[in-house]
């Protein structure tokens, strides 16, 4: 038994995300928040193919005056095209109304049409979203993540036990705080796939937890009064490393072919779900049980000085 | 036995491999037409819808200016937006109500999103013409449309029919059209009710109708007759309608992102198989067989249930193939253990099972727990992903589960003695020592 032991060192593992999240908060602070998607705030974002050597700068500067909003310009995936993003503009998302049939245009979109003479093909995409609805957005992304935890931890007090499920969350947590780091950290935008990869990490790195406990359930049983349960977790943790690994790699090697062969949305939606992939087995393995093997030792020794000292009193 | 479990084997194998092909390519024998996955033929059955940022199209959420429009409004304004859009010729639009008043139309090809706006947002135009075409009443004359289920009259059995209410001063015209067209004689004793200046109902009169309310009856069914209350209703919007998003997709972009994540997705499963037999060796084959028909099952379940396609419902898809594998991992991981304790292959593999089953259990429960909770959520890019990445996990459960137990048990029924096969015996000896 001469394995690294884990359970001893748990506190040293903590480091690894707490220096992430730390950077997350710093660069959260430079940056003046996260990148929101017009999704969530609210505004237009638009990929148009532009002529040849067209200037991002002239182009952002024509919009902003034309338009009378803060307009960004940055380029696009393939050549000549660019990405402009603007804040919601007044009249883009008209009422319709009985009777009402004004034509509406884009204003961005009609705005370059005149003056670089584009063809309607020239526009890409286009997401409009009202400020209203990037709200609705927003608070719906946060609910739902806190009732997949919610429904999660549920699950695995009543097949485990209430320790695991706290730690397992507690794992999460620090996985979901790691992704958020990244996010911030990259300045990825924010947008609904944002959701689906949060969700996704949060359903899929807890298998990793759970296998291991689920070996430690198994072994508990079987435990032998020479061996502590620290010991036992270590025991578990490595018994599990070979799959952990294993699987791990084998689900990197898919959503990074993604993130590589994928178009742009694809990627900003891949390189989190990469970070919290790894991220997510890294606390199956040094923080979840390592720190619930602690807590069930100090509970057990508590209860043992306990049952002594009402011995001992019952003695006098 | 050994005989015969090599042919089992080999019979798997070209199961999984005309399940593939089915799913992907398609089926026509003996009167059997399946298009496959990927099948864009729409007089032959089955394919993925592809969704907007695939196919290239319009996606616009619409809100009712109202406060908790009434499930039966929303139904009228869906009924609405399908007739127009069935009208101007795309069949292919999909509607989908959200809560709240919201209601989302996807059109796959039109970019513009102004033309779909002045297409949903316009008033319909409602008309009861006689045979002539002369029209004798107008949408402003209709009061309100039912839906209705009873007798017509006391001579006939329960149908379902749909009943009109006219205001007052529609009630003589009425009369007088009815009249008119009782006595027109066969062929011409109809009034037809057109909308956006298409049929939708030609019912015959036999008499005037002195009333302000008519029925329409016919051969109906409940859904039909639904349907024509509802259309009838369409001449007005029942509230205001606002579009709070819009997103449009270039169909470029489109085929580009489709083509790539096929090629991210064939890739991905030929280096998991990889990886899965350097690993686990002649195990790792029997994996990669089952994970060839978990991906003939997957395809199979995208183009016979028509599942709505987008990009973040690839990415679920390709997810899952990594994911698909890692019941394997834990099957034969436990396998390698019973085998490095000293147990024979067959006891080994029996115990490796039993063992594996409740983590392969729990730890896809959670998945499909956060798969439920996103599907509900309602959002529109995370619905998709949600579905597939779902899906996945049920089928890799049971491609792991049944599969990869039915395959290896055939592995130990040719009788490989070579434990090497298995797993390495180095490691093995390294195990034995602990």
């Amino acid at each position: 038994m001469n394995r690294f032991a884990i359970t001893k060192n748990r506190w040293k593992f903590v480091l690894l995300p707490a220096v992430i999240i730390v950077l997350g908060i710093v660069m959260y602070l430079v940056h003046g928040g996260f990148n929101f998607d017009v999704e969530f705030m609210g505004g237009s974002r638009l990929q148009v193919q532009l002529p040849d050597g067209t200037d991002k700068a002239e182009v952002e500067k024509y919009l902003s005056d034309t338009l009378g909003v803060n307009v960004t310009v940055q380029s696009g995936e393939a050549a000549n095209t660019v990405v402009i993003k603007t804040p919601p503009i007044e009249g883009e998302l008209d009422v319709v109304e009985k009777g009402d049939e004004a034509t509406v245009q884009s204003p961005v979109f009609s705005a370059l049409k005149d003056k670089y003479s584009l063809e309607d093909s020239a526009l890409i995409d286009n997401t409009t979203a009202s400020a209203s609805f990037g709200v609705e957005v927003q608070r719906k992304a946060l609910l739902y993540t806190l009732l997949a935890i919610l429904c999660i931890l549920i699950y695995i007090a009543i097949r485990f036990e209430w320790r695991s499920a706290i730690m397992a969350v507690i794992a999460l947590a620090i996985n979901v705080l790691v992704m958020l780091g990244v996010y911030s950290i990259t300045n990825i935008s924010l947008n609904t796939t944002f959701i689906a990869a949060m969700l996704t990490v949060v359903g899929y790195s807890i298998n990793n937890t759970i296998v291991i406990f689920d070996r430690i359930r198994e072994n508990m049983k079987g435990r032998k009064k020479t061996e502590s349960v620290s010991d036992l977790t270590d025991r578990s943790v490595w018994e599990t490393m070979g799959r952990t690994i294993n699987s791990t790699i084998t689900t990197l090697i898919t959503i990074v072919l993604i993130y590589i062969l994928g178009v742009s949305t694809i990627k900003n939606f891949a390189l989190p779900l990469i970070v919290g992939i790894i991220i997510g087995a890294y606390t199956s393995i040094f923080i979840a049980s390592s720190f619930w093997a602690a807590w069930r030792e100090a509970d057990m020794q508590a209860k043992a000085e306990a049952a002594q000292s009402r011995k001992n009193s019952k003695k006098k | 036995m050994k005989k015969k479990s090599i042919i089992t084997l080999c019979f798997v194998v070209l199961i999984a491999l005309v399940l593939n092909v089915v799913a992907f390519y398609g089926l026509n024998i003996a009167g059997i037409k399946y298009g496959g996955m990927f099948n864009t033929d729409a007089n032959v059955f089955g394919g993925i819808k592809k969704g907007i940022d695939l196919a290239g199209g319009s996606v616009l959420t619409f809100q009712a200016n109202t406060a908790n429009p009434s499930d039966e409004d929303m139904a009228t304004v869906e009924t609405i937006f399908q007739t127009r859009l069935n009208a101007a010729g795309y069949t292919e639009a999909r509607i989908s109500k959200g809560e709240g008043g919201k209601i989302t139309v996807e059109i796959p090809e039109v970019t513009d999103t102004d033309e779909a706006k002045n297409l949903l947002g316009s008033v319909a135009k409602l008309t009861f013409t006689d045979a002539d075409g002369n029209v004798v009443l107008e949408g402003s004359d209709i009061k309100d449309a039912d839906y209705q289920y009873g007798q017509v009259n006391s001579a006939s059995a329960s149908e379902p029919y749909v009943s009109v209410q006219f205001n007052a001063d529609a009630k003589q015209k009425f009369a007088d059209a009815t009249a008119a067209a009782a006595s027109a004689g066969d062929g011409k004793n109809y009034i037809s009710i057109m909308l956006d200046d298409q049929i939708v109902s030609s019912p015959r009169v036999s008499e005037k109708i002195d009333s302000d309310s008519c029925i329409i009856s016919g051969s109906f069914t409940v859904e039909s007759a639904k349907m024509l209350a509802n259309q009838i209703k369409s001449g007005q919007l029942p509230f205001e309608l606002t579009v709070i998003s819009t997103q449009t997709v270039g169909a470029e972009l489109g085929d580009k992102a489709l083509d790539n994540s096929i090629l991210a997705a064939a890739i991905g499963i030929l280096l998991v198989m990889l990886f899965m037999i350097i690993m686990y060796r002649i195990p790792g084959l029997i994996a990669d067989i089952s994970l060839l028909i978990y991906v003939g099952l997957i395809g199979l379940a995208m183009g016979l249930f028509r599942i709505n396609l987008s990009l973040p419902g690839i990415a679920g898809i390709v997810l899952s193939i990594g994911m698909a594998v890692d019941a394997d991992c834990i099957i034969f991981e436990r396998v390698k253990e019973e085998m490095r304790a000293g147990k024979t292959i067959k006891a080994s593999v029996d115990a490796g099972f039993n063992k594996a089953f409740s983590a392969i259990l729990d730890a896809n429960v959670t998945t499909i727990i956060s798969c439920v909770v996103l599907y509900i959520s309602g959002i529109g890019t995370v619905i998709g992903f949600a579905t597939t990445l779902g899906i996945g996990v049920i089928l890799s459960m049971f491609t792991a589960i049944v599969i990869t137990k039915f395959l290896l048990k055939q592995l130990v029924g040719i009788g490989i003695k070579n434990r090497s096969l298995f797993c390495s015996q180095k490691k093995a000896v390294e195990g034995g020592a602990n």
